[in-house]
């Protein structure tokens, strides 16, 4: 779990320097400091479980085994990205061969709160053919206020689907305060009017993160239906980055930056007697070769064909690369 | 007067217009402190307050929906949506509830809803949306969308004016590409309905709007070299459209190119080939020609996306064939 979170911080590290030499096209969302929650939250499942992360959720996917490579070359529209260059970011989908021991991986597009019912369908389909599939679906504070959340959350709940939703609190959407989204006391209290059961954990603590999820994962695949978790954590860096975050008081942030998940866990695994120092500094130096190997990588990938431009609009198009999900996955 | 640019146009619009009219007001996400994702409301807050420059919840529904209750009550809203792609989120509220309010019930919707299309700046298949397509099918919406300052700013004060529903469509590429002089208070206004003619010529005309005007105007200056004289005819009002400069315009030049940056099939060009077979057939020298972008989701990639989307290469051709045929 800490090489997970690490190489999630590693590869957003990267990401901003290739945004700063103007190679990454369109912006960068970065997850700074809220990293943990979506690492130790995908800890927490089995390797044929579903994912519906947003653009902050890098960290889940790579606990999946999607490699960096792929998610560099989005950035970078490259040819032989995970969508050929016709979408940004971690907006990729990877629908693994039935039978195949891999993660079902849901891309979001970019209109928010849309997941949720797609989440539900998976569960729903799951349940429907006696599958042990858990759905974990990931929505902001923000995005929790749309319609499409409640529609599907709601739909979730009276069909006893095996979904999970992490609900994060990172403070704010764009520039607008929680307290401007909903005026309940706690995002997981949300769940209460759907008779979902729901939690708040510190975000930050990714030991807390994994137990919480767990209990939700075991139960959803028990066919106790859904959960939702509330995360309690804080957006270390703008929306993209060309926000300058000036409408975030300094104090909140120096607060929340010695809550940092990274430095938090890294101590932990010591004082624990779980690793040693030196353990944790052979995979940081691993990790962060990792990622400016793979940046490298995909930096050599070709530009995408503009001849290729009308094609896969519809079905006949084979040409679409897969994702390839690394098998070191939590072995 | 002033020179300004496109994005200050419209910001300029929405200071007179509050000064003016204390039941105008403005909604949409992180159109407060923060002045909005483009900052085109910057300012705004500050000057108005909290209670007339409201931050929303990300809830499209409730930003239009909450529109539409307080017009009805004598308000002007103004609803921002943060890029234009998320009125799908609200399509009930616009196609059903504000579309039909006034002929179901006499009951008027005089809202503007407003918020940047386009692409041309890598925004991909979800920032880069020109909607014009699925409310043009949707009689009770009027539809802007300007194509320089002057007009942004003339076009917003007649639509928040307006007793009907607006949709007021913003291109993104232009908001700081382009800049010019603006007039002050009502001498700024633009009528809604009208098309401007940009450009004289008599060899063929170019039908427009928005972001592509610049394109047909650079086309236009290439074809100038080669002894083509171009018309270019910029719609401005999308809905209702303006039927009698587009077709004074065929009847001089005999020849018509339909040009738009919205995916072709289906598109705002195929309503005005329709216009211009049946009312102006005896005015054609040539089969009345269509470029839009290709009929695909916007894609990312820069290679892809100017592959994607009409240029000025691809108007020239265009238009050197008709001339030809
Ligand atoms: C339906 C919809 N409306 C508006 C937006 C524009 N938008 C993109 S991200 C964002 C803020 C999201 O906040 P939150 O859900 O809390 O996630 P966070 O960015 O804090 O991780 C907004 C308003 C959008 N993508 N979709």
């Amino acid at each position: 779990m800490y090489g997970f979170v690490r190489l999630t911080r590693d590869v957003e590290e990267r990401l901003t320097i290739l945004f700063r030499q103007s190679k990454v096209i369109g912006g960068l969302y970065r997850s700074l400091g809220q990293e943990g929650e979506s690492v130790a939250a995908a800890y927490a499942l089995e390797a044929t479980d579903a994912v519906l992360p947003l653009i902050r959720n890098l960290g889940a996917l790579i606990t999946m085994g999607v490699r960096p490579r792929d998610i560099f070359a989005q950035y970078m529209a490259k040819g032989p990205s995970p969508s050929r260059g016709r979408d940004l970011n971690i907006h990729f989908t990877h629908l693994p061969h039935p039978g195949a021991k891999e993660p079902v991986l849901v891309g979001p597009i970019s209109m928010l709160g849309t997941s949720i019912p797609v989440a539900a369908g998976i569960a729903l389909a799951a349940k429907m053919r006696g599958e042990r599939r858990v759905s974990l679906v990931f929505i902001g504070d923000g995005a929790m206020s749309t319609g499409t959340f409640h529609e599907g959350m709601n739909f979730a709940a009276v069909q006893k689907l095996p979904m999970v939703v992490i609900a994060e609190d990172n403070k704010y959407a764009y520039s607008t305060p929680t307290s401007k989204q909903f005026a309940v006391p706690s995002i997981d209290q949300r769940a209460a009017s759907y008779g979902v059961p729901h939690e708040m954990v510190d975000g930050n603590d990714m030991p807390a993160v994994y137990a919480a999820v767990k209990d939700a994962v075991d139960r959803a695949r028990a066919g106790r239906g859904p959960a939702l978790i509330g995360v309690d954590t804080m957006r270390m860096s703008g929306h993209a980055q060309h926000d300058d975050m000036r409408y975030v008081p300094k104090a909140l942030l120096d607060e929340w930056a010695k809550k940092d998940p990274v430095t938090r866990f890294r101590a932990r695994l010591v004082e624990q007697g779980i690793a040693t120092g030196a353990a944790l500094d052979g995979i940081d130096r691993r990790m962060k070769r990792y990622a400016a190997d793979e940046a490298d990588l995909a930096e050599q990938m070709p530009m995408p064909d503009p001849a290729e431009v009308a094609a896969g609009v519809y079905h006949g198009d084979h040409s679409a690369p897969r994702v390839e999900i690394v098998r070191q996955w939590r072995s | 007067m002033a020179v300004v640019t496109y994005l200050e146009a419209i910001r300029q619009a929405l200071f007179e217009e509050m000064a003016r009219d204390e039941r105008v007001f403005v909604l949409g996400e992180d159109v407060g402190a923060y002045g909005g994702a483009f900052k085109v409301t910057e300012g705004l807050q500050e000057q108005f307050g909290e209670h007339r420059v409201i931050d929303t919840p990300i809830a499209e529904a409730a930003i239009v929906g909450s529109a539409i209750g307080a017009a009805y009550m004598g308000m002007r809203p103004v609803a921002e949506l943060q890029f234009i792609d998320f009125i799908s989120a609200c399509f009930d509220m616009l196609t059903n509830f504000a579309a039909k309010s006034r002929y179901r019930t006499g009951a008027g919707v005089p809202i503007v809803v407003r918020g940047p299309i386009g692409g041309g700046v890598g925004g991909g298949p979800f920032h880069s949306l020109n909607p014009e397509a699925f409310f043009l099918n949707t009689p009770g919406i009027k539809m802007v969308e300007p194509a320089t300052p002057a007009d942004a700013k003339g076009l917003l004060k007649a639509a928040i004016r307006d007793e009907d529903p607006v949709l007021f469509f913003e291109h993104k590429f232009l908001y700081r590409r382009l800049k010019e002089d603006v007039p002050e208070g009502d001498a700024a206004i633009v009528p809604i309905g009208r098309a401007a003619v940009r450009r004289e010529g008599s060899d063929a005309t170019i039908v427009t709007f928005g972001a592509m005007v610049q394109t047909a105007l650079e086309a236009a200056k290439q074809l100038e070299h080669e002894g083509v004289g171009v018309e270019i005819v910029d719609l401005r009002t999308l809905a209702p459209i303006d039927r009698e400069t587009v077709l004074a315009s065929v009847a001089k030049t005999s020849r018509v190119l339909l040009l738009h940056e919205a995916t072709l099939t289906g598109g705002i060009g195929g309503e005005l080939a329709a216009i211009v077979a049946e009312e102006g057939f005896e005015y054609l020298d040539a089969p009345i020609a269509r470029l839009g972008s290709v009929d695909a989701p916007v894609p990312y990639a820069p290679p892809l996306e100017a592959a994607f989307l009409p240029s000025a290469a691809k108007v020239v051709e265009r238009v050197k064939a008709l001339v030809k045929y």
